[in-house]
């Protein structure tokens, strides 16, 4: 593959202004198939199966067989609509998509094309500055998943030069909604983070409203990435001269697999459109591959008359007219929107931009979440998740929630805010927590790790310590109380950490000046 | 309705991967022009208050439950496949991709 001449990204930026479009598709987790009863390989908590082992005479397409619309696929999908903000149609129908490829043995799709269940709706992503963005949704509609073809011969399972194909037609059939955005324009050079961002945006909803496993490593959740670009110039120009606004021809890159990859896709690409404009050249309007080992995108098919689909309405299925009561009930259940709720708990705990970014990117707001409902504050919860359960988390591999309860981290942190507890006492107390030992007051009986607040055993520790170092006690006396420090550290080391710095202090400074 | 020539009968062929000679290309134009504007004969008597319609029998939201049935083996699967490997159906390379 030869290498694209690419832009520097910002001199692309200063040249051209990026139009963007998402079309993402959604794997549902029903039970079986869109339009049959296998089991669905894309099911809550489904292992991998066997090749060509989820699979009837409907997935294959045999002569005489006949699909018939899953229920659950239907609510799940009006279900999503509401949550992209969507209106949602009063009738629906389904259409074949035709196209001769051996991804779907029955050459075409069951698809949505001038009806979808959904239509019109509003997606709110934040990037990590704290920007919104306002991302328009065009469209939401039902389809099935195609197999999966592994090229044989050729290099690394690549189309080019293979030999063969193997087909596996576990996922055809599978429920999908694809999302589809208007253009995204106004964007600028922010354009990378907010795919990464819209992308994100979309598994937040598909996982709140638990509908889809929405794993993008294992293609629950796949993102084809539109781009274009337009020379400010010929926007300047058009906008002067009241002409409509130009449009450059867009790409379409697929394959792009994760968050990161949609952000880096789209960098790629608005550096390779830059290079080819900016040279005078012309883009070519096809489909891309993302490379994420390489980092590039690859010429694929040309957009051309194959683009032909000849949609018509599928004779086999009947219209979808879900009732008022059904999407009412729907609309009721849904869960609050994941930027919504991000904004009310940001609100809610006083975090900075950067302290909440970390918390979101750690996945820790339902820890923190609980353990501010089960009692402590924001603050305490948000350094004991992020902090030592983290660290602790990191260090064996294992997720944060895995190692404690929120319940008992509050209590931790209602331990140390008493004063019962220093923040040293504190972790030997929450190793005890995540050992096994029990509660956290458990623990602190069991290991014996109180607070000495009794002031007669850390006065006769100060005294002592003051008298080893009557150099400090000077200065103090002369008004430096900096120098408290070293005393402070020797108490505490004395009673092996379990005393109450503040509380030390405050004896230290009033011993001096005795 | 647009007009059937032999460029779109020819292109509608290519879609539909039929191999189609110019004399059966020229005859088929013929055909399906005669049989489009029949049809088109319809659209004399309805007025736009008739909703378009894509099934004659009055019946919507035929749904199933998502309750798993009996599935295929791999053997009968791959029972009606002139070539497989024991597990996945053997096609020959196409130069194309995934919809």
């Amino acid at each position: 593959m030869a290498t694209a001449k690419i832009m520097d990204y910002d001199a692309a930026i200063e040249l051209f202004e990026p139009v963007l479009g998402f079309e993402v598709h959604v794997e549902l987790n029903t039970q079986t198939k869109m339009f049959s009863d296998a089991p669905n390989p894309a099911a809550r908590g489904n292992v991998p199966h066997e090749p060509n082992t989820t699979i009837t005479p409907v997935d294959l397409g045999l002569p005489g067989s006949l699909p018939v619309v899953n229920e659950q696929a239907i609510s799940y999908s009006i279900s999503l609509g509401l949550a992209l903000g969507c209106s949602i149609a009063p009738s629906s129908r389904f259409a074949r998509k035709n196209y001769f490829y051996p991804d779907l043995a029955k050459n075409y799709q069951i698809s949505q094309f001038d009806e979808p269940i959904a239509f019109e709706g509003m997606v709110e992503v934040e990037l990590a500055s704290g920007k919104t963005f306002q991302i328009e949704i065009e469209r939401a509609h039902m389809e099935e998943d195609a197999g999966k073809l592994t090229h044989i011969g050729g290099a690394t399972g690549r189309i080019q030069g293979a030999e063969y194909s193997l087909v596996d037609y576990n996922r055809a059939g599978v429920p999908l909604v694809e999302i589809v955005t208007k253009m995204i324009i106004g964007a600028e050079a922010d354009a990378p983070e907010l795919a990464k961002a819209y992308v994100s945006a979309i598994r937040d909803i598909v996982v709140s409203l638990g509908i889809s496993e929405a794993k993008m490593e294992r293609g629950n959740l796949r993102c084809d990435a539109n781009i274009s670009l337009r020379s400010r110039a010929d926007v300047a120009f058009a906008r002067a001269s009241g002409a409509p606004l130009p449009l450059g021809t867009r790409t379409e890159t697929k394959n792009v697999n994760s968050l990161r990859s949609a952000e880096r896709a789209i960098r790629y690409e608005i550096q390779r459109q830059a290079a080819i404009l900016y040279d005078g050249g012309t883009i070519i309007q096809e489909t891309r591959h993302w490379h994420e080992d390489t980092g590039v995108t690859s010429a694929g098919r040309p957009k051309s008359d194959a683009d032909d689909y000849r949609y018509f309405p599928e004779p086999d299925l009947l219209p979808v007219e879900p009732s008022l009561e059904l999407i009412e009930s729907l609309r009721a259940a849904l869960p609050e929107a994941p930027a919504v709720r991000r904004r009310r708990l940001k609100n809610a705990w006083g975090f900075s931009d950067l302290e909440f970014q970390d918390v979101v990117n750690a996945g820790l707001l339902v820890e923190i979440e609980e353990t501010v409902a089960a009692g402590a504050s924001p603050a305490q919860a948000r350094k004991w998740w992020t902090g030592e359960i983290a660290r602790l988390a990191n260090a064996s591999s294992v997720d944060p929630s895995s190692l404690v309860s929120p319940k008992y981290v509050a209590e931790l942190a209602l331990l140390v805010e008493l004063g019962s507890l220093t923040d040293r006492l504190a972790r030997q107390v929450l190793e005890g927590v995540i050992a096994g030992e029990g509660s956290p007051a458990e623990v602190v009986e069991s290991r014996g790790l109180a607070v000495v607040s009794d002031d007669t055993a850390l006065i006769a520790a100060i005294d002592e310590a003051l008298a080893s170092q009557p150099d400090v006690l000077e200065k103090i006396r002369e008004g430096k109380l900096q120098a408290a420090g070293a005393v402070i550290g020797a108490v505490m080391k004395a009673l092996g950490g379990s005393a109450d710095a503040a509380r030390v202090r405050e004896l230290v400074l009033e011993r001096a000046n005795a | 309705m647009s007009e059937i020539t032999t460029d779109v009968v020819a292109h509608l062929a290519d879609l539909a991967r039929i191999a189609l000679t110019p004399e059966e290309i020229e005859t088929l134009a013929g055909e399906l022009g005669l049989i489009v504007q029949s049809v088109a004969k319809v659209s004399e008597v309805a007025t736009p208050d008739v909703p378009a319609t894509s099934h004659p029998i009055p019946l919507v939201n035929v749904f199933r439950a998502d309750v798993p049935g009996p599935t295929l083996t791999t053997e009968q699967a791959l029972a009606g496949a002139p070539e497989h490997d024991g597990s996945r159906f053997k096609v020959s390379a196409i130069l194309g991709e995934e919809q």
